[in-house]
């Protein structure tokens, strides 16, 4: 679907009308990200984050594919090939330090990504399916990560998946089980190496399969904007092609150069020196740590230390942190507020600036520090933050906060005035 | 009831069940037996394998360790403690009052009759599966005298009972036997 005052593709060329009548591809890409796709014309750089996804999970199907032709899952040597791609392979470090930091590329932009939804109000009526196909992805983003992240099978991928696997057996009664049956053994080794590879090279192809769903989902109301006001006349809107794949395009120049300063300048920057040692079933290491873009999330898992009632303290940890997403699912309908942008929401904006932003940095410092006293108790502040904010503070706001006054239109928020608005052609006004 | 051969099935509004229904219901139902029954190797495949189960007993020898001291063997790739109590550490752990403690059990429980310095357990943390420190030479042991885990701070005291930290149960006690004075067979 899009707005009736979209481009239409007119082929001239006749192989290309030959083409349009035997199978409509270019077609399709001229209304998905082409002229034929109309855009609010206010769109500003925190809309470029979705494109900077797709380019990353590109990046990571390209370099992954390549080092699976160099990489061995088995544990004898997956160490060693891992190795050999840094040191005998051609361009091979490179591949992987793409590839790692790839990955950690990949979570900054999708956490800015979602961070403009909570500021912008992307996950509201009636974009709620684009947001839920979202969290969606993110969860399988996260699997995807830890499994990639087991394969070098260094101290920190072998401990990293024992201490992660090592959650499940919290569950009563069929914990332990199904522990054993995802790992295919008593503890992480060769049968868990072998399906970690195996899901690994999987789970980023469904990830593409649900980003094409997300992105169906979105192209049916359109992108929302930052007024949060919806498109009402064709002065709202430019062409994606010029003008946004321009902006896109931009914004993906200064992505790369951030990119490639950190793979040419720090590519360890971000990892851990102990997964530099081969795994040793016999020595855990001192300071187990997973990669930073879980780190909000463990220090949640953490924070739990006393049994709740008849539920132990490890359990209640895990459930607390699969919660601290899945919670994201009800988003759309915690949030009742009928203005969608906090930009007009002055006290949603405070708590979204000034509470969930520091809070979630915050844990996320925690959970890369040691269990220590100070530590965990600042987890435990945190985490209880954390879920007031989309529990308790969200929907109250929602229902208490008086709005700004809203612009009629996007027009009138760009040029201050909107002709459209008393022109008989403004459907609102038809 | 009318005459079924008369009767449009396409229109058919009557009461009770008609032969088509039965059939669709019939094909549905075993084709769904089927789906399920083919879940359940697709499932299982993931379990533990014959060779990874087939490496699940083993025997080792105890005569050289010291009062005192401890082993880290290897039973189900992962790590066994086995530790030579010393008569104090023994004495330590039979003062506690068991219903105090968190998985309450006695070191008694936790060994075998007339080999009550011989204790046996797995060197994994009850609360996400990292190896203690402490049956190492030089091994920091935590306040209580037994095992401490360095990932989040689990103590164990000198019968591997879990006694401060976030660990649930007590360090787990493998099935063993000993098959002579010398070898314990753990398995």
């Amino acid at each position: 679907m899009s707005f009736p005052w979209a481009n239409e593709y007119k082929p001239s060329h006749p192989f290309m009308q030959w083409m349009d009548e035997k199978l409509p591809l270019p077609r399709f890409v001229y209304n998905a990200v082409g002229a034929g796709y109309p855009v609010p014309r206010n769109l500003n750089y925190w809309y470029n984050f979705g494109i900077l996804a797709g380019v990353c999970l590109m990046l990571q199907i390209i370099t992954g594919v390549i080092l699976a032709m160099h990489y061995a899952a088995n544990q004898g040597v997956a160490f060693d090939s891992v190795e050999h791609i840094m040191r005998d392979v051609n361009w091979g470090w490179m591949m992987r330090y793409a590839h790692a930091n790839g990955a950690s590329a990949f979570f900054v932009v999708v956490y800015i990504h979602i961070f403009r939804g909570f500021l912008f109000g992307s996950y509201k009526a009636p974009r709620e399916m684009i947001w839920l196909l979202g969290v969606t992805i993110f969860l399988l983003m996260m699997a995807t990560a830890f499994m990639g992240y087991v394969l070098p099978w260094g101290q920190m991928s072998f401990w990293g998946a024992k201490v992660i696997t090592g959650l499940f057996s919290a569950i009563p009664i069929v914990g332990e089980p199904l522990q054993q049956w995802l790992l295919g053994g008593f503890a992480p080794d060769n049968a868990a190496l072998n399906r970690f590879f195996s899901l690994h090279f999987l789970l980023p192809f469904v990830i593409l399969g649900v980003v094409i769903l997300h992105i169906w989902a979105l192209h049916i109301p359109g992108s929302t904007n930052p007024t949060g006001v919806e498109v009402k006349q064709e002065s709202d809107t430019l062409p994606f092609h010029p003008y946004y794949t321009a902006k896109d395009g931009f914004g993906l120049g200064v992505f790369l150069l951030i990119y490639c300063a950190v793979l040419f300048f720090g590519p360890n920057m971000l990892g851990h020196p102990d997964n530099y040692i081969a795994a040793d079933p016999l020595s855990t290491p001192a300071h187990i740590v997973p990669e930073w873009y879980f780190w909000p999330f463990y220090a949640i898992l953490r924070a739990f230390t006393a049994d709740f009632f008849f539920i132990p303290a490890k359990l209640m940890g895990v459930l607390a942190m699969f919660a601290s997403i899945l919670v994201w699912f009800f988003l759309p309908w915690l949030d009742t507020s009928p203005v969608r942008s906090s930009r007009y929401r002055p006290l949603l904006r405070k708590f979204v600036w000034f509470g969930l932003l520091p809070d979630v940095l915050i844990l996320g410092y925690c959970g890369g520090s040691p269990a220590e006293a100070k530590f965990v108790l600042i987890s435990q502040l945190g985490s209880l933050y954390y879920f007031l904010h989309f529990l308790v503070i969200l929907p109250i706001v929602s229902s208490i906060e008086k709005p700004e006054p809203l612009p009629f239109s996007i027009t009138e928020s760009v040029l201050g005035k909107d002709d459209g608005a008393v022109l008989p052609a403004n459907p609102a006004a038809a | 009831m009318a005459d079924e051969a008369i009767i449009d099935p396409a229109h058919d509004t009557g009461e009770g069940v008609r032969r088509r229904d039965f059939i669709n219901i019939a094909a549905v139902s075993f084709a769904g037996v089927g789906g399920i029954a083919v879940l359940v190797p697709l499932i299982s495949q993931m379990s533990p394998s014959a060779d990874v189960l087939a490496e699940s007993s083993t025997e080792i020898d105890i005569s050289q360790i010291a009062t005192g001291q401890a082993i880290k063997a290897i039973f189900r790739k992962q790590p066994v403690f086995i530790r030579n109590l010393t008569p104090a550490e023994i004495g330590e752990a039979q003062k506690v009052d068991v219903a105090s403690l968190r998985d309450p059990q006695s070191l008694d429980d936790r060994t075998k009759p007339g080999k009550t310095n011989w204790l046996i357990t797995m060197g994994v943390c009850t609360h996400l599966g990292c190896v203690p420190l402490g049956a190492g030479e030089g091994e920091v042991k935590g306040e209580f005298g037994g095992y401490f885990c360095p990932c989040h701070g689990s103590s164990y005291d000198t019968a591997a009972r879990i006694r401060k930290g976030p660990a649930p149960k007590n360090l787990e006690v493998p099935p063993y036997e000993f098959t002579s004075d010398t070898v314990v067979k753990i398995g």
